[in-house]
């Protein structure tokens, strides 16, 4: 008896001390630390954290089915998912994060109405608990598909225009310029004022790590930021989080425009699918989309289409989405990459790593995900990336020239998964390399960097970051 | 006290170490193994495909001559071709040939499916694309449609084709009763779309099968099966992320658990034809052929070969016999799930068809962790089941 009470003690200070060891200035090959699944391929993105119990596992698999399958419009024989609309964009989570994944902007080519691409509406002013005012008779996004008898709020209109320019070395690029309109509006025209967001659906792997790093180190960033000589100046946002009923730090969001995964969900839900919930009972029309308010609903009785625990399997089922680990982390070009992603100050904003503490949910997230070292390659914070990317809508704190650094890892396992590799807020960059020319404002600097890299250095920066 | 746990914390990861070392089989070991494996996934889609093709001549008899028996034909070709298709599921999630980039899986066995997304269903007799006229019946358009605006989308692949042969299930006791009329000219709309639709979707499950032999086919320089075989313990490691996913998350899990939790014959893997109860079988046999390094052929004969197990009972002969026995179990309590799934989900937590069910999670849960010891056993680590 004596001898096990010391060794149980001294056990514990050694899983305490490893916990708290000082995070390795080296990525490694595990992004997620200890949730890390070893996984490519069309499911790369689909695993569960790789140290989850059994119980959660079975609650992952269950979120999953709710995530993947499709609503159904009311009534309907299918109680369990009915309630598709009025308005939506897609029938499941999974319309958009195909396979976890990245959605991608509709092929214009093809007159395809956009699907994992989300156009977000408002008009100047500033609304409740300081956010935006959403359009008047459109809402704060536009939904183009309906169920029978409601009319769709109509069809985006997408197009691209070129822009050509040269490496220093003389070597040609070509990017991509978008444009968003509208055609075939059901409700009468827009506001004159009205500010369009266009918004792709990121990929979901880590998404719960992300919550679970501390608050105090995003501020952090941003002080760090302050105190630094040159042009990058991060803020963190600070957004409404309709399920707490108060206001948070923005982590999630284009804009950062979204504190935890349960008000991303819901909001989702409501919006895009047109589920409702306890945290919107409501379903998504305005005062003047007569049909939409009149449409039947799928939930009886004052319920909600979806029910809190399995809107909670949900929440819980991307939360604990693996982080994959690194291919060729050690390779040496890879590695080349790393030193010139750092030389050109991409680490400033894009911060490596973070040891998470825990989940301001931990009801709808797993102790799993707590104490790890994650290598996600974000600040959190946003920053003003110059006119061309500029959406000209405030959400938050955030203006108009301003976007979340986003979080790198997976983006090299996007085209596996996705069949595409589109980036950037709104898809429009055509790889890493294009994503990299976008960067202007606080990152010119940066992107003047690498316009000055020989052929053989940029494809080393993009071959580490897509071994991210 | 301090001391002494150094030490002997310095002890544990020498012997760690040392084990590690013993643990990493030789690459003369390894090599049969995966040999034998890729003989056993070549013969498995190869089966996959001659029953697949048998069934395409059963459809095509049908759409030629719309009947209740040539439709009874068509539907138990369907049941023989999954009986192959059923046990290479053990070669999915680790990127290989049928799950990585632009792999046809997702066209091949994608579900659930939203059924109106293909047909009429009940109530919505305008549904899916076989009632638009606009769109335009081949290939490569059902390829692009396939999955799109949402996972349950599902335009083509075994489900597509039991749906068309079935149609949905409304009985208690029994599958889909469609008529054999919704094939035939002016007794259902678009029977001409519908026999169109059916023949495509089968004509392009063929070809993906087709391709799958080919990834797999011995003697060839530079196919998948190629570079698998010159791929030393990474292979390996590959044959064994395969089997725990297929295990724990899609059988266990995405399959059973599911549909336990739901008590609802859309979360049921075949639930048109009410196969799901084979299905189950023989996901939980693939992950025993691999195991065992064994297969059996369609024509009855036996591939065999040096096998996981074998490179596991080196190491630790106590546990290469436990999964042995997990694994078997496993099949055991598959293969005791009563038909029709979709009744045996029903009912309270001790209705014995519920525990028959869960008898099969707890075992293929357990058998799971079995194979992440026996993966570590032989110096693998990199997994997808377990912490790294």
């Amino acid at each position: 008896m004596k001898l096990i009470f010391p060794a149980v003690l001294a056990l514990t200070l050694i899983s305490g001390n490893s916990l708290a060891a000082p995070a390795s200035d080296q990525p490694g090959e595990k992004p997620g630390g200890q949730t890390t699944v070893y996984a490519n391929g069309r499911n790369a993105f689909s695993f569960p954290a790789a140290n989850l119990t059994d119980e959660e596992r079975t609650r992952f698999a269950i979120g999953n089915s709710f995530f993947r399958r499709n609503w159904v419009e009311a009534p309907s024989s299918t109680k369990a998912r009915d309630g598709l609309g009025p308005h939506f964009i897609a029938r499941s989570c999974g319309g958009c994060h195909v396979q976890d994944g990245r959605g991608a902007p509709p092929d214009v080519t093809k007159g395809e109405q956009p699907v994992g691409l989300l156009l977000r509406l408002s008009v100047p002013g500033t609304g409740d608990h300081g956010g935006v005012v959403p359009e008047p008779v459109y809402g704060d996004q536009f939904d183009n598909f309906a169920i029978q008898q409601v009319h769709p709020e109509g069809k985006a209109i997408v197009s691209y225009d070129d822009i050509k320019g040269r490496f220093d070395d003389g070597t040609p690029y070509t990017l991509l310029q978008p444009s968003y309109g509208f055609s075939d509006l059901g409700y009468g025209p827009m506001a004159k004022d009205v500010m369009v967001s266009p918004r792709i659906a990121p990929q979901l792997i880590g998404v719960g790590l992300l919550e679970a790093i501390p608050e105090a180190e995003i501020l952090t960033n941003a002080k760090q930021q302050k105190a630094l000589a040159g042009s990058i100046k991060g803020i963190p946002n600070q957004v409404w989080d309709a399920p707490s009923q108060k206001m948070m730090l923005g982590r999630y969001g284009w804009k950062a425009n979204v504190a935890t995964i349960a008000h991303q969900t819901a909001g989702a839900f409501n919006g895009d699918i047109g589920i409702t919930s306890s945290v919107f009972p409501n379903e998504a029309c305005t005062s003047t989309q007569k049909d939409c308010l009149n449409a039947p609903k799928g939930h009886h009785d004052g319920a909600t289409d979806i029910d809190d625990k399995t809107f909670g399997d949900v929440v819980f089922y991307q939360a604990t989405l693996a982080p994959p680990a690194r291919r060729g982390a050690g390779d040496k070009v890879v590695l080349r990459g790393q030193k010139l992603f750092e030389q050109a100050q991409c680490a400033v904003c894009h911060r490596p790593n973070y040891v998470t503490t825990g989940s301001p949910n931990p009801g709808l997230s797993s102790q799993a995900l707590n104490g790890q070292t994650i290598w996600p390659y974000t600040d959190l914070l946003l920053h003003d990336m110059g006119d061309g990317l500029a959406d000209g809508r405030p959400d938050f704190a955030a203006n108009g020239k301003q976007w979340k650094t986003p979080p790198l890892w997976g983006v090299g396992l996007i085209n596996d998964v996705n069949s595409h590799h589109r980036l950037l807020h709104d898809g429009r960059a055509r790889g890493v390399m294009e994503a990299i020319l976008w960067h202007g404002g606080e990152a010119t600097e940066s992107r003047q960097h690498v316009l000055k890299m020989n052929p053989s250095e940029r494809e080393a920066l993009v071959k580490f970051v897509e071994s991210l | 006290m301090k001391k002494l746990l150094f030490a002997l914390g310095f002890g544990t990861a020498l012997l760690a170490q040392s084990c590690m070392a013993l643990a990493a089989p030789s690459a003369a070991n390894v090599i049969p193994v995966l040999t034998n494996y890729a003989n056993i996934v070549h013969a498995n889609y190869q089966d996959t495909l001659q029953s697949a093709l048998r069934m395409q001549q059963a459809i095509n008899a049908f759409l030629a001559q719309p009947s209740a028996d040539t439709q009874q034909a068509a539907q138990k070709a369907w049941r023989e071709a999954r009986e192959f298709y059923g046990q290479t599921e053990a070669y999915r999630f680790y990127g290989g040939p049928i799950d990585g980039k632009d792999g046809p899986e997702g066209r091949l066995n994608a579900w659930p499916m939203d059924e109106s997304y293909v047909d009429s269903v009940k109530g919505r007799t305008d549904a899916g694309l076989i009632n638009n006229p606009a769109f335009v019946i081949n290939m490569d358009n059902l390829i692009a449609q396939n999955e799109r605006g949402g996972e349950e989308n599902i335009a083509t692949g075994w489900h597509a084709i039991e749906f068309l042969l079935w149609g949905q299930d409304f009985n208690a006791n029994g599958p889909g009763d469609r008529s054999y009329t919704d094939f035939v000219d002016g007794k259902a709309p678009n029977a001409d779309r519908r026999r169109d639709y059916l023949k495509v979707i089968t004509d392009l499950l063929v070809a993906d099968l087709n391709s799958l032999v080919k990834d797999w086919s011995p003697g060839r320089k530079f196919n998948y099966r190629a570079q698998f075989e010159k791929g030393g313990l990474d292979s390996l490691r590959m044959m064994f992320v395969g089997l725990g996913s297929l295990s724990r998350g899609e059988l266990a899990g995405e399959r059973l658990e599911v549909a336990l939790n739901s008590q609802d014959q859309e979360d049921e893997h075949s639930c048109f034809s009410d196969n799901t109860d084979r299905d189950i079988v023989n996901n939980a046999l693939g992950i025993e052929n691999v195991w065992l390094g064994r297969y059996k052929r369609a024509d009855g004969s036996v591939v065999q070969g040096a096998s996981m197990k074998d490179l596991v009972t080196t190491e630790n002969a106590e546990l290469a016999n436990k999964t042995t026995q997990q694994i078997a179990t496993s099949v055991a309590a598959a293969s005791a799930i009563h038909a029709p799934f979709d009744r045996e989900i029903i009912g309270a937590k001790d209705a014995p068809g519920r525990q028959r069910i869960q008898a099969t999670i707890n075992s293929l849960t357990e058998q799971s962790k079995d194979l992440v010891s026996a993966a570590n056993a032989v110096g693998i680590t990199k997994l997808t089941l377990t912490q790294p």
